[in-house]
């Protein structure tokens, strides 16, 4: 973690921006959006502070999906993928000692869960979900597989874009997010209900990563760039440091 | 202090999915990983203060319980202090991390948390909260994260003076946010995202 104590009220968060909690083209929205608008109210204690995730807690593989879940030896199947980027706030600034959770399909689309029932088969060397904490500059970097597109049950023929899915722990609970990876250029991007619940471009193009050709590694694996973004405070103090900013 | 202005905007939210338990709590999804779930645990030792069990079901618009979602929730201590780096009222209790994370009852979606019940919590400027955890629940179907908070029936004369709960003009509503002792020591919150009793939730 930083040294820095930051407290101070976040900025209200920006709902035409985001989501709305109903969207008919996204069938499962309709029973799980509440019907009465949302109270708003400035942040208090409760939402400005947020637990502590140390580097200590993780594990050498946590952020190697290609390995973490494999048999000794072994790998996951798939292209194999670079992801990194930064974690910022609304005001530009890195979120050092941020716990990301990442999950995601095998690279034919499939999910490791119970529940799941997709043709495509189960990988026994991928997991599926990997983990890591930003460092002093808010930069993260992990190590996975493309992930395959696949179909679901909405309309009759979605199909999901490839994509990872991000949970976002940063320094205060309102800053707490979910959200989704996609990968530039990728045709099924704009025929996706989900995506299609955010209705600016601008909007898409933050959830989508692009190919990083300097990052790459040679001869082994490409890289994605994908920096996140999470409610900043607009007065920061900085209770342990004279110098502030 | 910095006074800045926003340059950026805040990353689109997007559902956690039919399979957050993966990422989230994935030993619970039978991916053994990490060496535990996150969040499973919130007491580390002996804690100060009531204990408690905090436990209850998320409910959808046909009155059916969310099996697939993920509720996390976050306190104070017994003293009404935060685990947290940027707690600079005190140091809160040392065996105890405030946070807590359920995927719910594989069957029933139940959520149940072994807590302490939380103490009020004095606001620096000079306002007392009345005892409550705050709760955040994502699941598919769910666009953008849900919050909201659940205080204590048994805490009427805080709870009349609650900064929060006393602006809140459709006092119909108010006892939506209330959770309730069903048996010594265990308080249950149901949250209903639609229905003629429907959670308040908050933009905060």
């Amino acid at each position: 973690m930083s040294g820095a104590q930051e407290t101070g009220p976040f900025d209200t968060r920006d709902r035409d921006w985001q989501p709305p909690g109903f969207a008919p083209e996204y069938k499962s929205t309709a029973l799980r959006s509440p019907k009465h608008a949302l109270l708003r109210f400035p942040t208090t204690l409760s939402e400005e502070t947020s637990p502590v995730f140390g580097h200590g807690m993780l594990g050498e593989l946590d952020n190697d999906l290609i390995v973490n879940f494999a048999a000794e030896g072994e790998m996951a199947i798939g292209p194999r993928l670079v992801v990194h980027g930064r974690v910022l706030d609304e005001m530009g600034r890195p979120v050092p000692g941020a716990l990301l959770e990442f999950w995601q399909a095998n690279a034919g689309g499939r999910y490791r869960h119970k529940k799941e029932s997709y043709l495509a088969p189960l990988d026994p060397n991928f997991g599926g979900c990997g983990r890591t904490i930003t460092g002093e500059d808010g930069a993260y970097e992990f190590r996975t597989i493309q992930p395959g597109p696949y179909p679901w049950p909405n309309g009759p023929n979605d199909w999901r874009p490839a994509h990872i899915h991000f949970s976002v722990f940063g320094h205060g609970f309102a800053q707490r997010l979910i959200t989704q990876m996609y990968f530039e250029g990728d045709p099924l991007i704009p025929l996706c209900p989900i995506v299609g619940v955010l209705k600016s471009a601008a909007a898409v193009d933050a959830m989508t990563a692009t190919l990083d050709k300097a990052r790459t590694l040679p001869m082994d694996s490409l890289a994605y760039k994908f920096d996140i973004v999470l409610r900043g405070r607009r007065q920061t103090y900085f209770e342990n440091r004279s110098e502030g900013l | 202090m910095a006074d800045t202005a926003n340059v950026l905007k805040e990353s689109p939210s997007q559902t956690a999915g039919p399979y957050v338990h993966i990422g989230c709590t994935p030993n619970f999804s039978g991916i053994a990983m990490f060496g535990g779930d996150l969040g499973a645990a919130m007491k580390t030792g002996p804690v100060k203060g009531e204990e408690i069990t905090f436990c209850g079901t998320v409910y959808d618009g046909a009155g059916d319980a969310l099996t697939d979602a993920m509720v996390e929730i976050w306190q104070a201590d017994a003293a009404g202090l935060f685990a947290s780096a940027n707690e600079v009222r005190g140091a809160a209790d040392a065996h105890f991390t405030g946070w807590g994370r359920s995927a719910g009852d594989m069957e029933t979606g139940e959520f149940r948390f072994e807590t302490v019940k939380p103490g009020a919590v004095a606001l620096p400027d000079g306002r007392v909260q009345a005892p409550h955890i705050t709760l955040w629940i994502v699941a598919r179907g769910i666009n953008i994260g849900l919050q909201t908070r659940a205080y204590f029936e048994d805490e009427s004369g805080m709870n009349d003076l609650d900064p929060l709960l006393s602006q809140i003009a459709d006092r119909g509503r108010v006892p939506t946010l209330m959770a309730r002792s069903e048996a010594p020591g265990v308080y249950r919150f149901d949250v209903h995202i639609q229905g003629p009793n429907e959670t308040i939730f908050f933009d905060i």
